[in-house]
């Protein structure tokens, strides 16, 4: 599953404007704690978190992480969101709890 | 061939975190070092630059990469570390509410140091500053 189909399926809102989202995705990682995040994420996880300031456009682009999806509304930062920009990380947002997202996309990459 | 980097990390200003991971990473990759060395040196870089950040008022960090290994050396002003052992301990923190609230100040910084790294050495006088040390073999994983 790409990047742009899991945006597809889901009509998750895509506030990076200039990333190409044909990143295949291999996983997924949960976790509003940002060292718990540079610990343990994998490249090519989509990290699903609620936390919306700049360190996380650093931490996704320092792991290499196929995107990161803002959860409940929530808006990035303008610095996040051009940080994301210029390390080339999609930044996606959706109106789903975290637990219902994470569930989703565990259904999708387990099936 | 000896490559040199070095850099000030400013304390409280989480805006400019990351700076020198990057670098130190985009250095790396133009070095043809190996992926997996990369990936653990970032992460270890990246948590001593927010220790400084969460914990001190400034600090300098130096790099030096040569044939075989990296060496970091990270030299702060600050509170320094009352209790060295006691803030290897995974959860341990002296975060600030501030700092906590943004997700930092969880206690896993200095525990993924030692983790990512094949030596450490932490030096500190609590009212001054702390030094960290660290260095990565090429060839070990």
């Amino acid at each position: 599953m790409k990047v742009a189909d899991l945006v597809q399926k889901y009509g998750l809102s895509v506030f990076t404007k200039n990333v190409v989202l044909d990143k295949k995705i291999e996983g997924g990682y949960v976790s509003d704690l940002l060292s718990d995040v540079m610990g343990n994420a994998r490249e090519n996880e989509v990290w699903i978190t609620l936390q919306t300031h700049r360190n996380v456009a650093a931490i996704a682009s320092l792991k290499d992480l196929a995107a990161v999806i803002l959860v409940k509304e929530l808006v990035p930062d303008q610095d996040t969101l051009e940080h994301c920009e210029s390390e080339e990380i999609p930044l996606l947002g959706t109106s789903l709890s975290t637990f219902e997202m994470a569930g989703k996309l565990w259904s999708d990459l387990n099936r | 061939m000896v490559t040199e980097l070095h850099f000030l990390i400013h304390g409280g200003d989480f805006t400019k975190t990351g700076s020198a991971s990057s670098k130190v990473k985009k250095t790396l990759k133009s070095l043809n070092i190996e992926p997996k060395q990369i990936k653990r040196i970032v992460v270890a870089i990246y948590e001593a630059e927010i220790n400084v950040t969460a914990h001190a008022s400034e600090g300098v960090m130096n790099v030096t990469i040569s044939e075989h290994e990296i060496k970091v050396t990270i030299t702060d002003k600050g509170p320094g570390i009352e209790n060295i052992e006691k803030a290897m301990e995974a959860g341990y923190s002296t975060a600030s509410k501030e700092v906590r609230e943004m997700g930092f100040g969880a206690g896993m910084g200095l525990p993924n140091i030692k983790k990512n790294t094949d030596e450490l050495e932490i030096s500190s006088v609590p009212g001054q500053g702390t030094t960290v040390r660290f260095k990565c073999y090429f060839d070990k994983i």
